[in-house]
């Protein structure tokens, strides 16, 4: 044979190196996956990987045993549809690891809501909102007078007081027995 | 705070989505623009060999080997892009041929075993008697056995240069370089598709784009030739006119007429393919401006205001117009042939650039703008890889490896019968 | 040399060049037939009218889905847009008008919720807009469309995104080499790369969540209803009927990428 082909020979060797490795290199399961070559070539094991990230955020049903009284209480109220884990953080780990959970009482926590957009296209214009920086003192929180459970307005205003009805301890978390409630 | 791969570089204005970044920077300008260089390169040394240009004989020679040691050199932006390097080698394994990029792998992989081919079967004669003369030399040392193992592999175990044998090179070489011209053309157009076929970025997608990817990529690797050219011309008269026999150089009078005979045909089809390219390139503004659809006012915005400078100051006038007219001017010598090669190079530079900065200096909103602020000095590896820094690395490593490359093959002083 | 020479080496080198590559089994086609989905299909719908920009789906989503909280990134966010009386764009100070005839923003992609007038149009740029101004306003919930014909998994040189039999695009993580041709292919932004894993990342729909058949986590946290998840291929799935019966629309169905998030009274000045 000529010698001209040699550059041939050693081209081959080494696509023959390439394949051998890639024999030993790629997990035998990747394949075409149910999505057909173009949108589900890949490593099947893969999936399990991501089925088994760990669940952070339980519901609320999650909270219905323990903290039953909290969980009626503002079933009556506007605030009934805001998920506890909202304002209350994952339940992952709670109460296991985590024996209380950090209570979010910062005022741009109820702002995300409540700060006024006249959004005429948005469920957002209709919900009663004030203007941050002049509604009562910017530098106070929302709970010193509003009940997060029980934003209850009329009550409120009928009490005349400045700072009437309700009181939670800053960073306080809320206890089993629901101290955060207060009638 | 966690370093977020972009945003170190990326100014954002107005309405841009929240997970938008100048992904692509500059080592993806690199990209292009070094397998452009490749496939000009190899595209320049292949009019000698195939299509038997006879005065491009010193020329084909010296863009056939720095074709070479260009090769590896289009692959490092590649990896110094890579947010996963290691895992490069995935693209040979699990080829997912849908992708444009997937055959990158092995287009690159032929194509470079066809160069490399292409080298052994011009060079096939010096190995051997090199390794012949290493062989009988009873005292060669460390570096002399080195040499001696590396020549000896070099032959491939062929020792036969008989006149048949050498004929039979020649036959191979021209077969080669015939193949070596649609793959170096596949490989480089083959870049233009992984930009053209990208249907989310309204300015990449085109199905120009691998053409004058192609034209433009011969227009920036002859305009290298030439440089390179003349800049080892140039030292080599200087070698000889200080009359350094030893080395058994050709008189300084030669190599001048050589020079500018080889500089003048050179930019002949520099200029044509330039031609071709800009044509495309126009076609491809007026038609997005005619038919103006939806992302026409955004890239309005991006062509004639903000990259405006960029494009037709740098790119159009600086890089293309000029060089231009300087090769057209009459009596052109090696010293314009050389600035206007070297602004040629530039446009070349700046038209990869506006494409790959240029598609993402606007949002896929149609309402924002991005900006890529180019990293001088690296505070972390993102910023090194894709800053100033890896871009130099990347355009200082051909002529490195070039200096290892000549030693195996020289390029000037070898006269074979190529 | 002859054109017949030519032409003869080289169908022989391709002949020959074809050989192996029909050895190297990419494509089986016996798995192309196998069982071709379920009877699951996940898609979303989400209501624009509903969405009041709270954001507390995009915090959940970061905590859950174990993104950075800080980081500029996310799977999910919300856009506001507002458009003005006259139609024009409201920019600051002496900028040149770029003609877009909305404002929109999304700062941190809405993870604290919109709690200012004030737009965002740049870094620390600000322009605020009067109501008396404003001819229409809302908010656009955003996540990964998990497309029919994902344009992200297509250009995927290695096969280290793909989409499952139900329909969700996943990335696999020990597998992406981080070309970022994915983040370019797709044309609503949501991809990115992770600051940790150094890989592609994007919305999965919370596959760890769906397949244990929970919500996902930003639905699970809305208040309003305005996110939902359902079973395309389930007829009594609520979602399905809404996208069956309802008028929904899709985001830049221009692509051909089939997406697969629906919304609710969308605008045609959404992005």
């Amino acid at each position: 044979m000529s010698h001209v082909w040699r550059p041939l020979f050693v081209a081959l060797a080494l696509v023959a190196g390439i394949l051998i490795f890639r024999a030993f290199y790629v997990p035998k399961e990747f394949g075409i996956g149910e999505a057909g070559y173009m949108y589900g070539w890949h490593n099947p094991n893969n999936e399990q990987y991501w089925k088994d990230i760990k669940v952070k955020f339980q519901g609320s049903a999650y909270c219905k045993d323990c903290h039953s009284k909290n969980f009626t209480y503002i079933r009556n109220t506007p605030h009934a549809i805001i998920p506890c884990e909202d304002c209350h953080g994952p339940g992952m780990d709670h109460p296991g690891k985590i024996a209380k959970l950090p209570i979010d009482i910062n005022r741009l926590l109820c702002l995300r809501c409540h700060a006024i957009l006249k959004y005429p296209n948005s469920d957002r214009g209709k919900i009663r909102g004030i203007n941050p920086a002049t509604h009562q003192d910017p530098n106070v929180e929302c709970v010193t007078c509003h009940d997060p459970h029980n934003p209850n307005l009329g009550a409120l205003k009928k009490s005349g007081q400045r700072f009437p009805t309700y009181k939670l301890e800053a960073g306080a978390p809320e206890g089993k027995s629901a101290g955060g409630a207060k009638k | 705070m966690m370093e977020i791969h972009g945003e170190a570089w990326t100014l954002k204005e107005f309405f841009c989505y929240p997970n938008e970044y100048i992904y692509w920077s500059i080592q993806i300008v690199m990209y292009p623009f070094m397998t452009g260089l490749v496939a000009g390169a190899f595209v320049l040394s292949s009019l000698y060999h195939v299509f038997g240009v006879k005065q491009l004989k010193d020329i084909a020679r010296f863009s056939l080997v720095f074709s070479f040691a260009l090769l590896p050199v289009a692959m490092m932006p590649l990896m110094l892009h890579l947010q996963q390097p290691l895992r490069g080698i995935h693209v040979m394994m699990t080829p997912h041929f849908t992708s444009a990029i997937a055959a990158f792998g092995i287009v690159f992989s032929t194509y470079g075993m066809i160069v490399a081919s292409e080298l052994w079967f011009v060079y096939r004669p010096h190995f051997v008697a090199t390794a012949l003369e290493l062989k009988d030399d009873t005292n060669r040392g460390l570096i002399g056995n080195f040499r001696y193992l590396l020549f000896s592999a070099l032959t491939l175990g062929c020792y036969d240069v008989s006149e048949h044998a050498l004929e039979k090179d020649e036959k191979a070489v021209s077969k080669l370089a015939g193949i070596g011209i649609p793959v170096a053309c596949f490989l480089h157009g083959y870049a233009g598709f992984i930009f053209g076929s990208v249907k989310a970025n309204a300015l990449w997608m085109t199905p120009l784009m691998p053409v004058i990817f192609i034209c433009s990529a011969v227009v920036s690797g002859i305009s290298l030739c030439i440089i390179t050219y003349i800049v080892t011309m140039e030292i080599r008269k200087i070698l000889s006119k200080m009359g350094n026999k030893a080395k058994d150089l050709p008189s300084y009078e030669e190599l001048q007429s050589a020079e500018i005979e080889e500089v003048q045909l050179t930019s002949k089809y520099l200029v044509g393919f330039l031609l071709a390219a800009i044509t495309l390139e126009l076609l491809d503004l007026i038609f997005r401006g005619y038919t103006a659809v939806k992302s026409w006012d955004i890239l309005r915005e991006v062509i004639y205001q903000r990259d405006f400078y960029k494009i037709f100051v740098m790119q159009y006038g600086l890089g293309n117009l000029l060089p231009f007219i300087l090769f057209k001017l009459p009596g052109l010598t090696v010293r314009r042939a050389a600035l206007a090669s070297s602004l040629m190079l530039f446009g070349v530079f700046m038209m990869r650039w506006n494409v790959v900065i240029g598609g993402q200096a606007f949002s896929a909103s149609y309402a924002g703008f991005m900006d890529y602020v180019i990293p001088i000095i690296p505070t972390s590896l993102d910023t090194f890889k894709e800053g100033l820094m890896g871009a130099l690395s990347v355009i200082i490593t051909p002529y490195v490896l070039f200096y290892f490359i000549n030693k195996v093959m020289p390029v000037f002083k070898y006269k074979g019968s190529h | 040399m002859e054109r017949r020479d030519f032409l003869k080496q080289t169908i022989t080198i391709i002949a020959g060049a074809a050989i192996p590559a029909s050895a190297l089994e990419f494509i089986n086609p016996k798995s192309l037939f196998a069982a071709n989905g379920g009877n699951t299909r996940w898609v979303f719908l989400a209501d624009t009218q509903k969405c009041v920009g709270c954001g507390f789906c995009v915090k959940a989503c970061k905590l859950e889905n174990e993104v950075p909280y800080d980081a500029d990134i996310t799977r999910t966010w919300v856009e506001r847009y507002v458009i003005c009386k006259d139609g024009k764009m409201r920019v600051e100070g002496n900028m040149s008008n770029p003609g877009f005839g909305i404002n929109a923003d999304s700062p941190k992609g809405g993870r604290d919720g919109f709690t200012t007038a004030k737009i965002e149009v740049g870094a620390d740029k600000h322009v605020e807009i009067k109501d008396e101004d404003i001819s229409k306003a809302f908010f656009v919930p955003k996540l990964c469309n998990q497309c029919d014909n994902p344009p992200c998994v297509q250009v995927c040189p290695v096969g280290a995104t793909y989409k499952t039999g139900d329909g969700v695009v996943l990335v696999d993580r020990s597998w992406c080499i981080g070309c970022g041709y994915c983040v370019m292919g797709c044309p609503y932004g949501v991809r990115f790369f992770h600051p940790v894993y150094k890989v592609a990342e994007k919305c999965n729909f919370c596959y760890h969540r769906i397949s244990k058949g929970m919500k996902t986590a930003c639905v699970q946290s809305c208040p309003f209803g305005a996110r939902q998840i359902g079973n395309l291929k389930d007829p009594n799935d609520p979602v399905t009927k809404v996208i069956m019966t309802g008028r929904v629309g899709v985001l830049k169905s221009e692509y051909g990428t089939k997406p697969q998030v629906y919304y609710l009274a969308l605008d045609r000045e959404v992005r």
